[in-house]
């Protein structure tokens, strides 16, 4: 490890993998990973706050472990060790969600069981943690778990808002707009309209980078 | 004819490049190609001149609309306040009143998205929506509130139209998809007993539209000539059977729509009513076994089912195209809709998911269609051999 640590810590290429999945290279809006449970538990804001949260956490420790592994795992069977590490850290995971925000693990209920099979997990082992030292591994790892952790928040934001009018539970629309004939949107409660705000929210990123856009 | 030509010639240099207005190009184009059909040919290839361009094929649609328009305007009258108290004019009058700003608002949502589009993108303002902007009113109850038309007609336009390239390469039917979402979003302002009558409603009616009668009861106490007249509660276009099919004459005569679509609309609808008939009970008990029971026909004449057939199933762009398609497409919507009427209790009405579903299927039916026919040939080739 001590060949390893000559690059210094915050070098701009470790940051750049920390940087690049909130803009150029963000999972769910450029990679298109992550999609399904970008629908599944946006409906509110907290448990898709706590999902990010949740993604981030599995998402940097599985890449530092197999990271620090990746010379030792044999290239035929890695999928599955990937698989058993991924596992693991989503049980930790959801444990901890059950120990101490309880309502909300409810509330996500399989959802965070099905991190295992987050693309986003296994296509960044596969293409970052495997050919890079933990350190690095690391950063990326926490920033493609934030990266797709600001959309979920976002479409989270979104729904809430229009669809209970509420944030975080609490109200925001005041009652003068409901006499006044406001309803709220009941489609916004609906997966199908999720997946209509991730397509604007990459029409927005598209039209301001002008290189993202396929010709 | 010349006087407008005059007018539009000097008008032209001021709308142009280097005019003072050019970013209403757009505009000015798609008010100068409306009263003249324009001369410009295509580049290469074979250009076959007619007269009859989209626009001129849109204001048929919209004549053939007129009928349902203009009856379901007196009936609002005759539903909400009238009643038989009234003359027709009076009852006309005010349903007139109450329809009004419902068409003004689709319409200027609606084209003010597509000139603002046509302008950023360059191109021609498409002229689909003239009757997207009329079939929106006809669809929906006619209490709506002016916002929730004006955010759905927006939705429709955008995410229905514009995102795929507007006019032409929708998948969906733009006008169906404003209804979705009110239906949706809006569950409480298009469906159930309230949306139907004004307070002061003078009918002994419970309110309820026939299909929801029969979708809670699986009766329904309308007559089948006050269904075919169109004398029932309902939303603007769809209730009388008669200026459908009067709308569905001009179409057909004019050759704008498909008779094949529209005939086997009808006829899966019917097919399915008499599967229903003969798979009834003995003894019908639930309200689903008694509605199982209603003949067949009767399905044709209640709620959207010939509205859908006419004039949304057969819209040219979300059909299928191949021949065979059509026919298999139809025939889907058909039996489709009547399936999700009887069968499923949330949704008293199964014409709009129908036909949603089918748009989204066309493309898929039209592919096998042309694959058969491919097959079918080789096959052919073949043995010639």
């Amino acid at each position: 490890m001590s060949k390893e640590g000559k690059e210094p810590m915050f070098s701009a290429k470790n940051m750049q993998s920390f940087t690049n999945p909130f803009n150029k290279n963000n999972p769910v809006l450029v990679q298109i990973l992550g999609i399904c449970s970008a629908l599944a538990v946006t409906v509110q804001v907290k448990p898709a706050f706590v999902m990010a949260l949740s993604v981030t956490a599995v998402c940097a420790l599985s890449n530092v472990i197999l990271s620090a592994l990746r010379k030792t795992i044999p290239d035929r069977i890695r999928i599955i060790v990937q698989l058993v590490v991924i596992a693991a850290m989503v049980i930790l995971v959801d444990q901890f969600l059950k120990a101490y925000v309880y309502d909300i693990s409810k509330q996500l209920s399989v959802y965070v069981g099905l991190i295992i099979t987050n693309c986003i997990l296994m296509g960044r082992i596969e293409a970052f943690a495997l050919s890079n030292k933990p350190w690095p591994s690391f950063l990326d790892g926490v920033g493609n778990g934030l990266g797709y952790g600001v959309v979920l928040v976002v479409i989270g934001i979104i729904r809430e808002l229009f669809g209970s009018g509420t944030l975080g539970g609490i109200k925001i629309i005041p009652d003068a707009f409901y006499e006044a004939g406001y309803v709220n949107n009941g489609l916004m409660l609906f997966p199908p309209m999720a997946l209509i705000i991730v397509g604007v929210i990459i029409w927005v990123q598209r039209s301001k980078n002008k290189d993202l856009q396929e010709k | 004819m010349n006087v407008i030509r005059k007018i539009l010639n000097d008008l032209k240099p001021t709308f142009s490049e280097g005019g003072k207005f050019p970013w209403l190009h757009s505009t000015f184009d798609a008010f100068e190609t409306f009263f003249f059909v324009p001369n410009t040919v295509t580049k290469k290839g074979t250009h076959i001149k007619d007269c009859n361009d989209i626009k001129r094929v849109m204001i048929i649609m919209v004549i053939a609309l007129l009928p349902a328009l203009l009856f379901g305007m007196w009936n609002i009258g005759y539903q909400r306040v009238g009643g038989a108290d009234y003359s027709i004019w009076a009852n006309w009058w005010h349903g007139f009143l109450q329809t009004l700003p419902v068409i003004l608002t689709s319409y200027i949502v609606g084209l003010g998205i597509e000139f603002a589009s046509a302008q950023i993108k360059h191109e021609e303002v498409n002229e689909g929506f003239l009757v997207s902007g009329l079939l929106i009113p006809m669809i929906v109850p006619v209490g709506t509130p002016i916002w929730m038309v004006a955010l759905a007609t927006a939705f429709a336009v955008i995410f229905c139209k514009e995102v795929f390239g507007g006019s032409g390469m929708n998948i969906f039917n733009p006008a169906l998809t404003a209804r979705m979402f009110i239906f949706f979003s809006y569950t409480a302002s298009i469906s159930g007993e309230a949306v139907w009558y004004s307070d002061h409603k003078l009918n002994a009616h419970t309110g309820a539209t026939p299909l929801t009668q029969l979708s809670d009861t699986g009766m329904t106490d309308v007559s089948m000539l006050d269904a075919f007249i169109g004398n029932i509660p309902g939303c603007i276009g769809e209730t009388s059977t008669l200026c459908i099919l009067l709308g569905a004459i001009i179409l057909l005569w004019t050759g704008v729509a498909s008779w094949r679509i529209m005939a086997s609309v009808f006829a899966g609808g019917l097919f399915m009513g008499l599967l229903f008939n003969v798979f009834a009970p003995a003894n019908p008990e639930t309200a689903t076994q008694i509605y199982m029971t209603l003949p067949a026909w009767q399905h044709l004449l209640l709620g959207g089912f010939a509205f859908g057939a006419v004039f949304m199933a057969t819209d040219p762009v979300t059909a299928a195209q191949t021949n065979t398609g059509k026919w298999i497409v139809g025939f889907l919507i058909g039996l489709l809709a009547v399936l999700i009427r009887v069968v499923n209790p949330g949704y008293p009405e199964g014409m709009m998911l129908a036909i949603f579903f089918m748009n989204g299927c066309a493309p898929l039916v039209d592919h096998f269609v042309v694959e058969a026919n491919i097959k079918r040939r080789k096959k052919r080739l073949v043995t010639v051999k």
